[in-house]
């Protein structure tokens, strides 16, 4: 019958599609394999491994660029994994109703403001502020960053974290409740240790999301490719992964070495969100649940 | 009952995924314009058994089927069968009434024209046709845009029975049909079943003993996935010839 | 201390903890609308740019962020919307369906400038689209597949399944069911996750830097294959690059990208409690 053909074509599109998935996430690892290979056959590992990056004269150490997304990413975390636990329980625990249906949206906004214009506000109204208060020479150090990252990670932790405080059933709050315990006592050591998987999984999302931030973090930290070694070096420019990216790309020729390295930063960025999200996907995948606003 | 059956179910047994073992080598032959019920505690099976005859089981995976289910002889399980088309003559109404989220009109049309009816006046007429059998016609016919939600349980049920006597079935399965409704509704749904008797092959699963005796020409008495006893409706529900049958009719268990 | 008060204690340094997240925002972008509002004009909007970009209007940057908005929902709506479809109605549970689910959850935690790098590499480069408006919305549309895919996905799961069975019992195949029942009750909260989706596209920079963003380009581009200016860019540009870029017009361009994105969360958020007031189940 015509109508079952053409059900059948439907059906075999939609599972396509499926598929293109798939290959949206191959073609990523493939491209940048393709443009970042050459680094592996051009520089040696060694040389990767070196403390100066400087590619006007070839020099490629990628360490003060790990270092510096590390460091920026540690101070983000610092800022906006309690505050974001804090909040996400607030909200979902003990604000009252009205207060909370303002919040929500409220964090929803914060999700949408883009980068470049925490970016932009860190740059002008927060570095500022640094500089004047803690004596930094420019304003524009890892410290700044951290701030602008933390925030911008915060939404994320926050929705993912009240998820999973939602998630847990009532009677576990009304047996503690029941047995005498207040409110507050229930809250921390019945709910929050009963969505303890949840909120590991997002404070991980978080952390993936501040490695991964580009403009924001571009905008405040000075740009700066040295070696931060010392809790001092918060309070001096710093260089991540991605605003090295960002900032190179565009002066860079097609081919050359310069290129390729930085095609290779945008592999090991790729790696490391990857493993990151996998163990994350993974913690929520064992609780059986899907992954819901993880991804919103 | 000279007449051929409409449904034979020929040695059918039905496992779940999980191994569970919810039919247990059931022979049974349903016969046109007669009330069949089947009926026995929850878990028996019952709803399994009517969700055979439309193969309603399909949705759930890994399910394992041994025997035949045949309609007017035919395997209704055989490989190449339309089980649409299947659906369409063999309707089903649910314990819950399931109003789609659209107009009452829209209820009734739904099926005819997923079939692929598109004429205005047929639809219509089929409309006002299946309205009338399930005694619902007089309550809504000036409001048929209305949303359905906006009927009351009772008409909602009459409403699902209404949808699918709109497909012109052979035959309507019902499972449990009154249990979430008020006495004047119950009675009112069986007495629409004695009108639909006439014209279809009407099964149903009762909520309870007392509905069974009430409607039954035919019934069916399954326990664990076993079908203990059959018979005419006065015989078996007054004289049951087994045990079991008659501890449950008169409610020693339940 | 008694247990009521460190109860009450503790709940307000819950709610100053909280403070201290909204309060920051609040102020943000209370001071970018203080400090830019002067700046707004009707002519600030739809002129074109003036004296390297210090003067005049921001018209060329708000018509390429349109265009590369619209450019990415043609691209992931359909294409979101039929795996969502797919994962909802039709995916058992095997191995391919958890590798699917896994690819979406790594292709949403993909840094966007890495993305900015995947883009350049096919679709600039390899598909010689060159930097473009079609290769940028197509860097953006991947980009923006998860969050479409998840949230279509959640408004399609919660269409209850009563409706399904019944539409099968109909006689109904699963397409016929899903085009005429589930799809049509689930648009609106497809709707809101393709409005927050494309939000979020339209504020990013990193992927457009090397796929399609162009500074100094005061004309209209012409065809998909030209550059364009677009707000996030030129926003980051102007502030970061631009010598003597009046403060005021900064804040402006901050303001006017602000009230794009933010509007289109107001549209969403209206969106979904329209669709809570109108559901019939």
């Amino acid at each position: 019958m015509n109508n079952s053909l053409y059900e059948t074509l439907i059906e075999r599109f939609i599972r396509v599609t499926g598929v293109l998935v798939i290959l949206f996430l191959a073609l990523i690892f493939m491209f940048l394999l393709r443009e970042g290979g050459a680094t592996f056959f051009e520089v040696p590992v060694g040389d990767l491994l070196q403390t100066r990056w400087y590619p006007n004269e070839e020099h490629f150490g990628l360490l003060p660029l790990v270092l510096g997304s590390l460091m920026v990413t540690l101070g983000a975390a610092v800022v906006s994994l309690p505050l974001g636990l804090l909040t996400a329980v607030f909200i979902a625990e003990v604000a009252p109703r009205w207060v909370r249906e303002v919040l929500k949206p409220f964090i929803e906004v914060l999700a949408g403001i883009p980068s470049v214009v925490l970016g932009f506000i860190g740059m002008l109204a927060i570095s500022p502020l640094i500089r004047e208060y803690l004596g930094a020479p420019t304003g524009l150090t890892a410290l700044s960053g951290s701030v602008m990252l933390g925030y911008m990670a915060l939404p994320t932790i926050i929705s993912v974290a009240e998820d999973a405080l939602d998630a847990v059933p009532k009677s576990y709050r009304d047996a503690a409740l029941a047995l005498g315990a207040t409110r507050w006592q229930t809250l921390w050591r019945v709910t929050v240790p009963a969505a303890r998987s949840g909120i590991l999984t997002a404070m991980m999302l978080g952390v993936g999301r501040a490695i991964g931030e580009t403009m924001a973090v571009m905008m405040v930290t000075g740009n700066a490719a040295r070696m931060p070694l010392t809790l001092n070096s918060f309070l001096m420019p710093v260089r991540t992964m991605t605003a090295t990216i960002a900032a190179e790309m565009g002066e860079v020729a097609q081919g050359s070495l310069h290129y390729h390295v930085l095609f290779a930063v945008g592999l090991v960025l790729f790696f490391v969100t990857l493993i990151i999200n996998l163990v994350a996907a993974w913690t929520i995948f064992r609780q059986g649940k899907r992954y819901g606003r993880l991804l919103s | 009952m000279a007449e051929a059956p409409k449904f034979s179910l020929d040695k059918v047994s039905y496992t779940y995924e999980d191994g569970v073992r919810a039919l247990c080598d059931i022979d049974l032959s349903i016969y046109p314009n007669e009330i069949t019920v089947i009926f026995g505690p929850a878990g028996g099976g019952k709803s399994t058994l009517l969700r055979l005859l439309n193969r309603l089981n399909d949705l759930i995976p890994g399910r394992q089927l041994e025997g035949r289910v045949l309609l007017d002889g035919e395997d209704v399980y055989a490989p190449g069968v339309d089980v649409h088309a299947l659906r369409r003559r063999v309707g089903m109404v649910f314990a819950t009434p399931v109003p789609l989220p659209m107009s009452i009109r829209q209820n009734l049309t739904y099926g005819p024209e997923l079939a692929g009816i598109r004429n205005r006046a047929r639809l219509d007429e089929l409309v006002e046709s299946s309205l009338r059998a399930a005694a619902l016609w007089d309550e809504v016919q000036d409001r048929l845009n209305e949303p359905a939600v906006a009927l009351s349980g009772g008409q909602q049920q009459r409403l699902c029975l209404a949808r699918t006597l709109a497909l012109e079935p052979e035959a309507v399965l019902l499972d449990e049909p009154t249990s979430g409704l008020d006495p004047i509704s119950t009675a009112k749904v069986e007495a629409s079943l004695q009108e639909l008797k006439r014209r279809y092959t009407v099964v149903i699963v009762p909520h309870s003993v007392q509905q069974a005796a009430r409607v039954a020409d035919h019934a069916v008495f399954v326990l664990q996935g076993e079908l203990v006893e059959q018979g005419r409706g006065e015989q078996l529900f007054t004289m049951p010839r087994d045990q079991r049958t008659e501890d449950y009719v008169t409610g020693r268990f339940g | 201390m008694s247990r009521q008060l460190r109860q009450r204690l503790g709940f307000a340094l819950l709610g100053i903890t909280t403070a201290l997240v909204v309060l920051p925002i609040l102020l943000l972008v209370g001071y970018i609308v203080v400090q830019g509002a002067s700046a707004i004009s009707w002519e600030f909007i739809v002129a074109m740019p003036r004296d390297g970009m210090r003067a005049g209007g921001l018209w060329p940057a708000v018509v390429g962020t349109v265009l590369l908005t619209l450019g990415t929902a043609v691209f992931a709506v359909p294409v979101g919307v039929a795996v969502a479809i797919y994962l909802a109605e039709y995916a058992q549970d095997t191995l391919l369906t958890r590798v699917i689910r896994l690819a979406i959850v790594n292709l949403a935690g993909v840094p966007s400038v890495v993305y900015g790098l995947f883009g350049l590499g096919l679709f600039v480069i390899f598909l010689q689209f060159g930097a473009s408006i079609l290769a940028g919305s197509l860097t953006l549309a991947i980009m923006t597949l998860p969050v479409i895919i998840s949230t279509a996905e959640e408004a399609l799961r919660a269409v209850p399944q009563s409706f399904r069975i019944v539409s099968l019992s109909l006689g109904g195949t699963r397409w016929q069911t899903v085009r005429r029942v589930v799809l049509p009750q689930a648009l609106p909260g497809v709707l809101t996750g393709v409005i927050l989706g494309l939000e979020r596209a339209a504020g990013e920079t990193a992927p457009i830097l090397f796929t399609v963003a162009a500074f100094f380009l005061p004309r209209l581009p012409k065809s998909i294959f030209d550059q364009t200016m677009a707000l996030p860019y030129h926003l980051f540009v102007i502030s970061t690059q631009v010598p003597e870029m009046p403060v005021r017009i900064q804040y402006g361009t901050a303001l006017v990208l602000l009230v794009f994105v933010l509007s289109m969360n107001v549209v969403a958020a209206i969106t979904r409690s329209r669709f809570r007031a109108k559901r019939q189940w």
